[in-house]
């Protein structure tokens, strides 16, 4: 699967918040049809890093290549037309609009019907087609015509892949995909990522080792700002250091799936 | 494809009973009403100006108080036409509304930059620059005295303007309908419904590809187009224009309008403006002071029944009897 030229090349960021220096010097490489799993203690600076991915964030020193071209100074919204798309950790959606508008208007910007000023919304077949396809993948049909205010977080995270999977991602960033979700919902998020596209490139950042065991063929470690590590699974689960400063002895069993996933 | 329900944004397209509900009403009015067709027409202008402003206010989450800015160079673009001898009255218009809309092109991708208070204040301050200085250019704008002495061509070549006001009613109601049935389908559009997403959550449209700029300042120039339009509606219906156009009172008075009315659907200013303009037409003959207080009263009970403006209360209202008798 390695092409010559990665999906998503990053070179060297780095991040400063005053004297905080929150991203050292990270090099990271996704290949195409990667699945990577980047954990690492809180405040690792593993949102900051997706902001600078994502163009949230302008980096102080580094480079961003996506398939071969440079994106470090280009804008959030042509990044995501460039195919590098996100979801977040805290969602953020169209709260007073329903499950089916919020997903409709991600499918419209990505036909590139937006500057269309003429025809009716509601009369775009084909747009309105492809919202209910991606509403009935994620299991939204029940709270197809609610508001998003009104439907339980969990399904709100649903929304947000929902919306995530309309803007055709060929590199997918997931923030924390997980959080929130309730156990038993769980397998509706994983299955909806395990039916991506194969030669989707995907960066999961993530907490729980069980999702990261069921996901990940990459894992790369994130501690202080800094890249400790990466590799297969094993290799990171079995490297003393990560560990020592971030499994611990429950994270390591979690991941051996010697605790029930998500008992509750 | 399954049925969408019929209040989502992306089901506004359609005629709805209300609409030519409110129509027939209109032009019943001309006949039932024909002493008052002047202050008809007041009100139909203003329910045009109202229209535009609910596109940039209600559909775009833009809070502007410059608005009678857009208002105002439309009414004295269309008396300098008519002073400079362009009688005619359609074509005039146009290009009354295409110069706000050239001016908004300009001004909107500064001012659009700016959300929340630092935008209205810097809308603010452009509209008290642009009264003042229209108030110094007594050359351009005749000062305190303004323009008189407009003619206008009949209408079409056939309607001549003297019959009781009649013509100019009917003038101004015939583009009310027009331009709300263009507003009404660009809201309906994909572009509308992407405008309603930037009112929602801007950081997020930028994150699914939409630059947002652009669409407001599109949005920020047809908003200002149909406002120029307004404009020398007013000034031919009047045949004077003077500086009261660009006063803040204008953009104000909008505003309070389209809250009264209900906010973000298009039919809030078709009920707004009219309630707003003859609550004052009629309560300032029967008390020149206090009939202000009736509109903070009006107010208060908008904002305590739920924001939706007397169209939600409406709604809440009939919702309720239709519930009750269940």
């Amino acid at each position: 699967m390695s092409t010559a030229v990665p999906a998503l090349e990053a070179a060297g960021l780095s991040k400063h918040f005053g004297a905080l220096h929150v991203t050292r010097d990270v090099s990271l490489s996704l290949q195409h049809g990667a699945r990577m799993a980047l954990i690492g203690p809180n405040g690792a600076g593993k949102t900051t890093l997706v902001n600078l991915l994502t163009g949230v964030l302008k980096p102080d020193a580094g480079r961003l290549r996506l398939f071969g071209e440079d994106l470090t100074q280009a804008s959030a919204s042509r990044r995501t037309r460039r195919g590098l798309v996100r979801t977040f950790q805290i969602s953020s959606l169209y709260t007073e609009l329903t499950v089916f508008e919020n997903v409709f208007i991600a499918v419209s910007e990505c036909a590139g019907a937006s500057f269309d000023l003429w025809r009716p919304a509601g009369k775009r077949i084909e747009l309105l087609e492809r919202t209910e396809a991606l509403v009935e993948r994620l299991h939204l049909h029940e709270d197809m015509h609610r508001k998003v205010s009104e439907i339980a977080y969990g399904r709100q995270r649903l929304v947000e892949i929902a919306i995530a999977l309309a803007m055709k991602p060929k590199v997918l960033l997931l923030d924390e995909p997980a959080a929130g979700i309730p156990s038993n919902e769980l397998h509706l998020l994983l299955g909806a990522i395990e039916s991506l596209p194969a030669e989707i490139a995907v960066l999961m950042i993530e907490h729980d080792m069980e999702m990261v065991r069921r996901f990940a063929t990459e894992v790369a470690v994130l501690v202080q700002g800094e890249l400790l590590m990466s590799g297969t699974p094993k290799e990171v689960m079995s490297h003393s250091e990560v560990r020592a400063v971030y499994l611990g002895a429950a994270g390591t069993e979690r991941f051996e799936g010697k605790v029930l996933a998500h008992a509750a | 494809m399954t049925a969408l329900p019929s209040d989502s944004i992306l089901m506004r397209h359609g005629v709805r009973r209300g609409e030519v509900a409110w129509l027939l009403l209109a032009v019943a009015c001309a006949f039932v009403f024909p002493e008052y067709l002047s202050v008809g027409t007041s009100v139909l202008v203003m329910v045009i100006l109202v229209l535009s402003f609910d596109l940039l206010l209600g559909f775009s989450g833009v809070l502007s108080f410059g608005h009678a800015i857009f208002f105002g160079l439309g009414a004295y673009v269309a008396g300098w036409l008519s002073l400079a001898g362009w009688t005619e009255p359609i074509s005039a218009v146009l290009l009354a509304g295409l110069a706000a809309a050239l001016l908004a092109l300009v001004l909107g991708p500064f001012v659009l930059r700016l959300t929340g208070l630092p935008l209205l204040m810097v809308t603010l301050a452009l509209g008290v620059l642009v009264f003042e200085a229209a108030h110094k250019a007594t050359g351009l704008t005749g000062g305190d005295d303004g323009l008189s002495g407009i003619r206008i061509a009949p209408v079409l070549g056939v309607f001549d303007w003297g019959l009781g006001g009649r013509t100019g009613y009917v003038y101004v109601l015939a583009w009310g309908v027009l331009i709300f049935a263009l507003l009404k389908r660009v809201v309906s559009s994909p572009f509308g419904v992407a405008l309603q997403g930037i009112r929602e959550n801007p950081g997020r449209m930028r994150l699914i590809g939409n630059a947002v700029l652009p669409h407001l300042v599109l949005a920020y120039a047809i908003s200002a187009a149909v406002a120029g339009m307004a404009g020398a509606l007013f000034t031919q219906s009047n045949a004077f224009v003077g500086l009261g156009v660009f006063a803040l009172d204008t953009s104000v008075d909008v505003l309070v309008m389209l809250i009264l009315g209900g906010i973000g659907s298009l039919h809030g200013a078709l009920i707004g403006a009219p309630l707003y303009m003859l609550l004052k037409h009629f309560s300032s003959q029967w008390n020149p002071f206090y009939w202000m207080l009736l509109i903070g009263v009006l107010l208060i009970a908008v904002v305590m029944f739920g924001r939706g403006g007397a169209l939600g209360i409406a709604r809440h209202a009939w919702q309720g009897l239709r519930g009750g008798r269940r």
